[in-house]
């Protein structure tokens, strides 16, 4: 809401005496003008002071540093491979891999877990909704950074050495060295090509299952297009596995040290992902709750009076005007989340900030290293809110369009 | 608007006054305070260690007690800054702490690129390895696969990526920043190795382990850590006091003098000696201190040998090349003269 | 006779109660019995591990050591309570900042009453604030001066909360109406500055104000940790406490001020007596909530080594005494928190439903 002529925060023109004057108009430029010069003041004073301090010290400034060998290794290194002979850039964009890694997937476990839990909170059963309760009240009201290091302390002292891992599944091994399961033996374009078309799959899936809830007309035209998607996909895999002459199962297998082969997760990524996952469902699941609270009691009695059961009402009226409401507080969850996930740093998980750390103390340049760490923050943060708003227009127009 | 305007001036006026101060005269700012503000290590015995009266003791330490002494005539006049090896560069280089006195490695690039000076080697060391016995391993090349943990911010890492790279082996870094997490880390096997200079494994494992015979520290040697104290860029006469407080101490041990013996031999007739005591000549002069300030280091905080064993011998770290250069070792310090 | 049927009803009142809120469909019941089950398997070892066969004492260091797996060690925390609590304050001062303690939950305590009107709430914080101020600091009224390196624990982490809050809380009003300002540039700087420190994390901008701040100053000048770490988190409880604060501003009907102007009230007179008084009311649920989260967020500092009560905790974990006993620090850690949080939270939920009974969403965006 603009407020009003006459009501600026310096107060362009009264009314009444001083409107009568000319001068009215000049006092908005004249106040602006005189914030510009002080925050010129104040800026032009800082960095010359910074300037002046790398000079005497004899620090290097500019980005020059990013094409230079980092020289440090770094433990994880999924997304892309990594080694010491490699450039500072490369080691920061494995950290800013890692970040990613992290995020996506607790944001996504995070919001079914969290929406399960809001459903059950609004459960009949008793003891269901109060142990909801308790786990919500219970998560939210520790800060992160303790049930970060309580995660990974379980893990590290509950947890025995790799020589006598746990074994609750065959082929997977549990020990203080982080978790390791067999895994596809892909190299790296397949890795990609496979991935691509299980989601693919995945999607044709999906898209199969929605056709089956439309009416009967449009049916039949969505599950045509979705069969032949799901197809092609299908083919598309079956092939792959086909042509590759050694497509097996890499088992982990224990000699020297440790597990060698096989998919692992490092006990910092598993007490990182745990941690993020359950903290930010306690948000999400009380964001829901309040959401599906707003929707009036009227739309649950008109759904029951048209005859829809309970499970109908939830999924057909009361949830997508719920999502409504739920929409931007989950954003700015999902945007604390990617936040949360640099506090990996404490706990030894190399992320975007770890290792930017590990550079700034490598290379002594602290400012160009922070400024990347708030770059690329900011990047994210914009792009994770630009796709939910673009989501949430989708979702009002929806709910506006009756 | 008023409230703007202030504002503004008062910045103004801040900015014009203080851009006025540029000199580094650290010593200056010293003897104004009053105390020394010195850069150790959180805890690694031998170097830089509370005690259970949280007095601060160790080799580092003596280091600046006895610029305090040559500064102040006082050795107590130390205030101390636990730093991990994260912090360090950037609280010497903000002024956070006058000088950094932490087993810092002089390398080039922090020579350079960090604005730090070093103002020389108070311990010639090399980085090891220390496993369980348990794991039968000899020597560093069976360390393929391992998990190692390791310190950000360290020659340490550096170094480990470089051995495993140059030997085709690959190994498992686990980053822990603050020592004492780390040695928690190693003893209680979240990492099969445990990776630093020799003399930060011979006290680890000295104080810290359990049962210290069921630890072994491989035989390899696989860097060079000249460890010394460093000071900013650009304070050429703070860089001086520094540097000649340190061959002070390793100049004694050379002419003999130790705190017990210093004040009888103050009276000696060795040209040497007296010039050393201040007895002759204005090197205190030359230095911006006083005449007596070698021997206030000496009297208060002992010789680099006393230092030495009160610390570092206790650990049974032997002083192997940190000897004297005629005696075997490399401690070698320019004349007093 | 009578007796007996008020019995028997009573008992069928309990069980149909019981029926409909445990068994009144069989997904229910189902539910039911799991959870009962899950219980029965998890809740009894808990309790064995956590008081019954726990050590308390904190000479049974040894002890602990052997009952690694089958009882928790409190005792360590038992042993190292008053550096948990204080930090290395010098220990024949420890009355100073359990006092300082005592004081700033009678602040809390005093500002949830109803009674007390906001002039005497300003004046008593504003008392209370420096009279802890120089229990802290000393040097003056015969108090041994105590340097705030050696400030820490428990202590620390409320202080910290506190002064940051009470510094951030004007800021962010200021901030608030400088983003509604018809003058470009202001609003442009304030949504600069704000969208900016809200798309960082805390972590980032602590950080910066302790590696970064110093190269920022000229030579000599010097300011310490904790000024440091105190202000990066005024800077960053400001930005969210503006948002939140532009959401009371925007739910004030635009009637007020329109009313306020016919009266011929100028912008600060206006704002000051009609406009934030509303605007701040309407927003105190969800300021509550930004409250909590800050207050978490102290936590942060255990990053760049400021002794807060995390930190202390952690620090004793590193004793060789006490290592391997993470998982009893941590919960106490937790237990700790919650204690603060916990009814503070209450304490929102409470005024969310005086204020609007439907279940408030919260907007703040903070967690």
């Amino acid at each position: 809401m603009r407020p009003r002529r006459g009501s600026t925060i310096l107060g362009a023109g009264q009314i009444g005496f001083a409107g009568r004057f000319r001068a009215p108009r000049l006092r908005p430029l004249v106040y602006q003008f005189v914030l510009a010069a002080a925050l010129g003041v104040v800026a032009w004073y800082l960095v010359s002071t910074a300037a002046q301090n790398l000079l005497d010290l004899g620090v290097a400034a500019g980005f020059g540093f990013l094409s230079r060998e980092a020289g440090f290794a770094i433990g994880e290194t999924t997304l892309l491979s990594y080694s010491a002979a490699d450039t500072y850039l490369r080691a920061i964009a494995v950290g800013f891999l890692n970040t990613l890694r992290v995020a996506t997937l607790a944001i996504l476990f995070a919001t079914l877990l969290g929406v399960a839990i809001g459903l059950a909170r609004l459960s009949a059963n008793w003891l269901l909704a109060k142990g909801a309760a308790g786990y919500v009240e219970l998560l939210r009201n520790v800060p992160l950074v303790v049930q970060l290091f309580f995660w990974y302390s379980v893990i590290t002292e509950i947890l025995p050495a790799p020589a006598d891992a746990m074994r609750p599944v065959p082929g997977v091994f549990l020990s203080n060295r982080g978790v390791v399961f067999p895994m596809l033996e892909l190299t790296a374009p397949d890795r990609w090509l496979f991935a691509l078309a299980a989601g693919v799959v995945v999607l044709a899936v999906l898209w199969i299952g929605r056709s089956l809830r439309l009416p009967e007309i449009a049916r039949r035209q969505s599950l045509a297009g979705a069969a032949t998607l799901a197809t092609a996909a299908g083919g598309a895999l079956l092939l792959l596995l086909a042509t590759r002459k050694s497509i097996k199962l890499d088992y982990p297998v224990f000699g020297g040290f440790d597990f060698a082969g096989g998919g692992s997760l490092s006990p910092e990524f598993t007490a990182l992902f745990l941690g993020l996952t359950l903290y930010t469902a306690a948000f999400i699941a009380e964001i829901v709750r309040a959401g599906i609270l707003s929707v009036d009691r009227g739309q649950f009695e008109a759904g029951y009076s048209l005859g829809l059961t309970e499970r109908q009402v939830m999924r057909f009226i009361v949830l997508p005007q719920a999502l409504r409401l739920i929409v931007p507080p989950v954003t700015s969850q999902y945007l604390n989340c990617t936040k949360n996930s640099s506090l990996a740093v404490a706990i030894g998980y190399p992320d975007l900030v770890s290792v930017a750390n590990t550079t700034i103390n490598q290379t002594g340049q602290a400012i160009e290293g922070l400024a990347i760490i708030m770059i690329v923050y900011l990047s994210i943060s914009l792009a994770i809110s630009a796709a939910m708003n673009a989501y949430n227009r989708r979702v009002v127009l929806r709910g506006n369009s009756r | 608007m008023t409230a703007m305007t202030i504002l503004g001036l008062t910045i103004t006026l801040l900015a014009l006054q203080s851009s006025a101060v540029h000199a580094q005269a650290t010593a200056a700012a010293a003897l104004k305070k009053g105390f020394l503000q010195c850069g150790v290590n959180t805890g690694l015995a031998g170097f830089s260690q509370p005690d259970s009266q949280g007095e601060w003791r160790g080799l580092d330490v003596d280091f600046c007690r006895a610029i305090a002494a040559a500064l102040f005539g006082d050795a107590r006049k130390v205030r101390y800054t636990p730093l991990t090896a994260q912090q360090r560069f950037t609280a010497l280089q903000s002024g956070e702490i006058d000088i950094l006195s932490r087993n810092t490695t002089w390398t080039l690039a922090r020579d350079t690129s960090l604005g730090l000076n070093f103002v020389g080697v108070n311990y010639y060391d090399g980085q090891g390895f220390m496993v369980a016995k348990k794991r039968k391993i000899k020597n560093a090349t069976q360390l393929n696969g391992a998990a190692v943990c390791v310190q950000p911010g360290t020659t340490t890492e550096l170094n480990l990526a470089d051995y495993f790279r140059a030997k085709n082996m690959r190994f498992k870094p686990v980053v822990i920043e603050k020592m004492e997490e780390v040695l928690n880390a190693y003893f209680a096997g979240r990492c099969d190795v445990y990776s630093t200079d020799v003399s930060g494994l011979l006290a680890a494992r000295a104080s810290r382990a359990a049962a210290p015979e069921d630890h072994v520290i491989l035989p390899e040697v696989i860097s060079k850590e000249p460890l010394g104290p460093a000071v900013r860029h650009g304070d050429d006469q703070w860089f001086d006091i520094a540097k000649w407080s340190l061959f002070a101490m390793i100049d004694a041990e050379e002419l003999g003098l130790t705190s017990r013996n210093i004040d009888q031999q103050a009276k000696s007739a060795n040209p040497v000696i007296r010039r050393f005591v201040g007895a002759t000549g204005d090197f205190g002069k030359m230095l911006g201190l006083e005449a007596r300030w070698a021997h206030n280091i000496i009297k208060q905080v002992g010789n680099y040998g006393e230092s030495f064993e009160r610390h570092l011998t206790p650990l049974g770290v032997d002083r192997g090349i940190n000897r004297l250069w005629n005696q075997g070792g490399i401690m070698y310090a320019p004349p007093l003269r | 006779m009578k007796n007996g049927a008020n019995h028997a009803t009573r008992a069928k009142a309990v069980l149909r109660r019981l029926r409909l809120r445990l068994f009144s469909s069989w997904p229910s019941a189902i539910t039911t019995l799991t959870i009962l089950y899950l219980g029965w398997k998890t809740v009894p070892p808990l309790v064995n591990w956590a008081v019954v066969q726990a050590a308390w004492s904190p000479d049974q260091a040894a002890l602990c050591r052997q009952l690694i797996g089958r009882g928790a060690c409190w005792a360590f925390i038992a042993d190292k309570y008053r550096f948990i609590l204080f930090g290395t304050f010098p220990a024949d001062e420890h009355w100073r900042p359990a006092l300082v303690i005592a004081l700033l939950l009678g602040l809390y305590g005093i500002s949830i009453m109803r009674a007390v009107r906001w002039p005497l709430l300003g004046a008593l914080w504003l008392a209370g604030l420096s009279l802890i101020a120089a229990l802290m600091w000393g040097g003056v009224f015969g108090l041994s001066y105590v340097e705030n390196e050696r400030w820490g624990g428990l202590t620390l982490t409320l202080l910290l909360a506190t002064f940051g809050l009470a510094l951030a809380f004007p800021l962010a009003i200021l901030l608030a109406l400088a983003r509604r300002s018809e003058l470009p540039l202001v609003r442009w700087v304030t949504v600069a500055y704000i969208e900016v420190i809200r798309g960082v994390p805390l972590i980032s901008v602590l950080f910066m104000a302790s590696v970064m701040l110093p190269l920022f100053l000229p030579p000599g000048v010097s300011i310490d940790k904790l000024l440091r770490a105190q202000l990066a988190m005024i800077l960053f409880a400001a930005a969210y406490l503006a948002e939140v604060v532009r959401g009371g501003l925007q739910a004030v009907p635009a009637g007020q001020e329109e009313a306020a102007q016919a009266l011929g009230l100028g912008y600060w007179q206006r704002t000051y007596y009609v406009i934030l008084p509303q605007a701040l009311r309407i927003a105190i649920p969800p300021l509550v909530n930004t409250f909590i989260g800050f207050f978490k967020d102290t936590s942060l500092v255990v990053i760049i080594g400021l002794f807060d009560f995390l930190t202390t905790i952690k620090v004793s974990l590193s004793e060789p005494a006490w290592t391997g006993f993470g998982i009893e620090a941590y919960i106490f850690a937790a237990f700790g928190y919650f204690l603060f949080c916990y009814p503070m939270s209450r304490y929102s939920q409470r005024l969310e439903s005086r204020t609007a009974p439907a279940g408030r969403l919260d907007f703040s965006g903070v967690n």
